[in-house]
């Protein structure tokens, strides 16, 4: 669990990137932070493994305060995927991935083997595990780049915006493959973009950060679109307009749910007229079928 | 009558070589001048390049150092430090020292800054200590450039060694000053000839390492397209290179 | 110092012989390297050829040079033509490279909307590339300016008469006063050069004054270029 309590952040030149920020970030789920450029959602990031210090306030985890741990051990400890993968050009995959158990005294032969076993993690060919980050395409770079911060078995991953250099379609298939990951490991995952349809696909829980770091609002995905706290929300998650705007319209029997273009997003299937689904956090929401249509 | 026959015939006359004052043994002082020269410039210029390039402090002031450096009429300093300290080595090797320095620095500083800031970003991130991304990232990466400065600051030191036989008995210009005192013109074209071979030969085994220098993956692919402008400063239009003598 | 004030006017005339020996040097330099620069930059295999000969020609140390070139282009030794045609030599070696890299600078989506919109490649070369590289060009004279300077005391050491003569008479008469005025009014001598260059960029540059520190976008970079107007 880490515990923000009270974090500022005010930078030399004056800007107020953070200003009083509390959030917990639970253990084994992925919290997505998102915001636009400005909202300070990066320092928050780095915060945690002490690329950057607070002015004022703590970061706690699982109860010890980062300030009290020396950053090197701290950032050792701490998968950090960043969003040019930032590998090192000299080096190939297989060192990159290794580079910080090497760092660590994990004799070369050991973290060689882990770091090739990580590359099949990754859903990499070992083949290219010689090969220098120039000669792979973007979206394997940022597969590396996920392989090394996963190189230390960390309980905590940091991604900052780690898919938002290659192109729509590798990014989707690396948000799949982050799913999966996140399925089998069940790290603590932060996760810092701007982009709200991938904090709603990757994200168990989200804060909606406008300037300065002020969380305009924390919750599930569902949550936040059934209940946008305020018009910023609504706005910003386009629960007003497009794709999220959803009616119910009548298709031969059927129901079919369809967006504020008219377009059909999917049908309406379960009990439409009972007494509801039974509990859970996503219960006020209807399941839908999409239909087959763009890509969103 | 053909000046370079007569020049050539002087290079390889037999009486030419033996003793303290023949082609080898000037050969050897010019070359050894030079090689003492450029390490004791490494001493002080590497480590101090190195330190302003990984913090980004006191650029500004090399830059100055170097530049205002440039104007500074090689001969003027050597003629200078020769009246202070008096005719002999000494005042070669105090003034070309300093010359040497600035391409150096130079060299040193722009590598690392040459360096894209997201890959030290990252290096720090996964948790390597500030010694440790000086030594696996930023000197791997910014020796071309290193390279480069020293390869800058060896071709002035040969250069302006030939000019300092002005004012000390030693090295290859120790030919062109005697035959132009002696209307020497055989004697004058022998040793400019030799003094232009070993700049050539010194650039070309300079210029063969910096190639050989190149990190592997650097130079196998492309570099990223925005390299240059994800760099901390663009090390641009300020060339090392001040010509030497 | 009292050497000083005795030998003013021996300082002024030297300071003349200097910058008649180094303006040339200057000027030649960079009207060569135009065309030399633009063909390193428009062809790949000429690239490598002229670069490399620019290289060595740089790598030539002077004094030798001096020696050498009346052999082979008939200059007498201690004539300042001599002197001129040596130091342009550098300052060419040094300004082919900057050429070619400056118009390597120019932004492609720029040349190829030139193209577009009509200009002949002669036409664009004067009106867009060459004002674009413009900055880089600017650089590359202050360098050679500032060198060529630097460099030209060394025909003092053949008898060529120049700010260099103070340290080879200063260091024969032992006048420490005499070398020191040498260095310090060729420093002066090659800020005011540099600062005549700058001035100069800023004259025929004038879009390079208010763009320097917001990045130009190219479209604001072609747009209040003055000879765009006259061809359009």
């Amino acid at each position: 669990m880490i515990e923000f309590r009270s974090v500022t952040k005010e930078f030399p030149d004056g800007t107020l990137a953070v200003d009083d920020f509390s959030l917990t970030v639970p253990s084994h789920r992925t919290t997505v932070l998102v915001g636009s450029s400005g909202s300070g959602k990066t320092t928050l990031l780095r915060m945690i493994n002490r690329m950057v210090d607070p002015t004022s306030g703590t970061i706690e985890i699982d109860g010890v305060s980062v300030a009290s741990l020396e950053p090197v051990k701290l950032r050792r400890s701490i998968g950090y995927v960043m969003q040019n993968s930032g590998l090192l050009p000299h080096r190939t995959v297989v060192d990159n991935v290794a580079t910080v158990p090497l760092l660590r005294g994990v004799p070369r032969r050991t973290a060689r083997a882990d770091a090739l076993r990580l590359l099949d993690t990754v859903g990499l060919d070992r083949a290219i595990a010689d090969r220098y980050p120039s000669q792979l395409s973007g979206g394997q770079q940022q597969r590396v780049g996920v392989a090394r911060g996963l190189a230390v078995d960390p309980n905590i991953l940091l991604m900052d915006e780690p898919f938002g250099a290659v192109d729509p379609i590798v990014r989707a298939e690396l948000q799949q493959e982050l799913i999966r990951l996140q399925h089998e490991l069940g790290k603590t995952v932060v996760f810092v973009t701007h982009d709200i349809d991938e904090a709603f696909l990757l994200g168990d829980q989200i804060a909606i950060l406008r300037e300065g770091g002020r969380i305009a609002q924390l919750g599930t995905p569902a949550e936040i679109l059934a209940n946008p706290a305020d018009d910023f929300v609504a706005s910003f998650v386009g629960a007003d307009r497009g794709k999220r705007a959803l009616h119910v319209e009548s298709q031969d029997g059927s129901d079919v749910l369809v967006d504020s273009d008219g377009r059909p997003a999917g049908v309406l299937v379960g009990q439409r007229s009972g007494a509801g689904p039974s509990g859970g956090a996503r219960s006020d929401v209807p399941h839908i079928v999409p239909t087959e249509g763009p890509p969103r | 009558m053909n000046y370079f026959t007569d020049a050539v015939a002087w290079l390889l006359d037999p009486a030419h070589y033996p003793g303290p004052t023949g082609i080898p043994a000037r050969l050897g002082e010019q070359l050894l001048f030079t090689v003492v020269t450029l390490v004791l410039a490494s001493v002080i210029a590497i480590p101090v390049g190195f330190l302003i390039g990984h913090t980004g402090r006191g650029r500004g002031i090399a830059v100055a150092t170097s530049g205002g450096l440039r104007a500074i009429p090689t001969l003027g300093l050597l003629t200078l430090v020769a009246l202070w300290i008096g005719i002999g080595l000494g005042a070669p090797y105090v003034a070309l020292t300093v010359l040497a320095i600035p391409p150096i620095l130079a060299g040193a500083y722009t590598g690392f800054e040459a360096v894209n800031r997201a890959t030290i970003d990252a290096a720090r991130a996964v948790g390597m200590t500030e010694l440790q991304i000086v030594r696996h990232v930023e000197i791997p990466l910014g020796l071309p450039l290193l390279i480069g400065g020293l390869r800058s600051a060896t071709l002035q030191v040969v250069a302006t060694a030939t000019l300092a036989a002005y004012v000390a008995d030693f090295g290859l210009g120790r030919f062109l000053f005697a035959g132009l005192k002696t209307n020497d013109y055989a004697q004058m074209l022998g040793g400019s000839i030799l003094v232009i071979l070993l700049a050539l030969v010194l650039e070309g085994l300079f210029a063969g390492l910096q190639k050989l220098v190149v990190p592997r993956g650097v130079a196998v692919g492309r570099p990223p397209v925005d390299r240059k402008a994800s760099t901390r400063r663009r090390p641009g239009m300020e060339p090392a290179i001040t010509k030497g003598i | 110092m009292t050497w000083l004030w005795s030998n003013l006017d021996l300082v002024w005339l030297r300071t003349l012989d200097h910058i008649v020996l180094s303006l040339p040097p200057i000027l030649l330099s960079f009207v060569f390297a135009l065309p030399l620069g633009w063909l390193a930059n428009r062809y790949r295999p000429t690239r490598g050829a002229i670069l490399s000969i620019a290289g060595l020609f740089y790598a030539i140390p002077s004094l030798p040079l001096l020696f050498i070139l009346p052999v082979i282009i008939g200059t007498s030794l201690r004539s300042p033509a001599n002197l001129i045609a040596a130091l342009t030599l550098y300052g060419l070696a040094l300004m082919v490279r900057v050429v070619a890299d400056g118009l390597a600078s120019v932004d492609p989506d720029v040349r190829q909307s030139a193209t577009a919109v009509g200009f002949s490649a002669w036409s664009r070369f004067w009106l867009v590339e060459l004002p674009l590289a413009g900055p880089v060009l600017l650089a590359g004279v202050r360098v050679v300016a500032v060198s060529t300077v630097s460099l030209a005391t060394v025909g003092a050491v053949i008898g060529a008469k120049s700010l260099g003569s103070l340290f080879t008479d200063g260091f024969q008469r032992g006048i420490q006063v005499e070398i020191i005025t040498g260095i310090v009014a060729t420093v002066l001598l090659a800020l005011v050069l540099d600062g005549a260059v700058v001035l100069l960029g800023r004259v025929l540059m004038p879009w390079t004054r208010r763009t320097r520190r917001i990045r130009p976008a190219p479209a604001a970079v072609l747009g209040p270029m003055p000879v765009v107007r006259s061809v359009a």
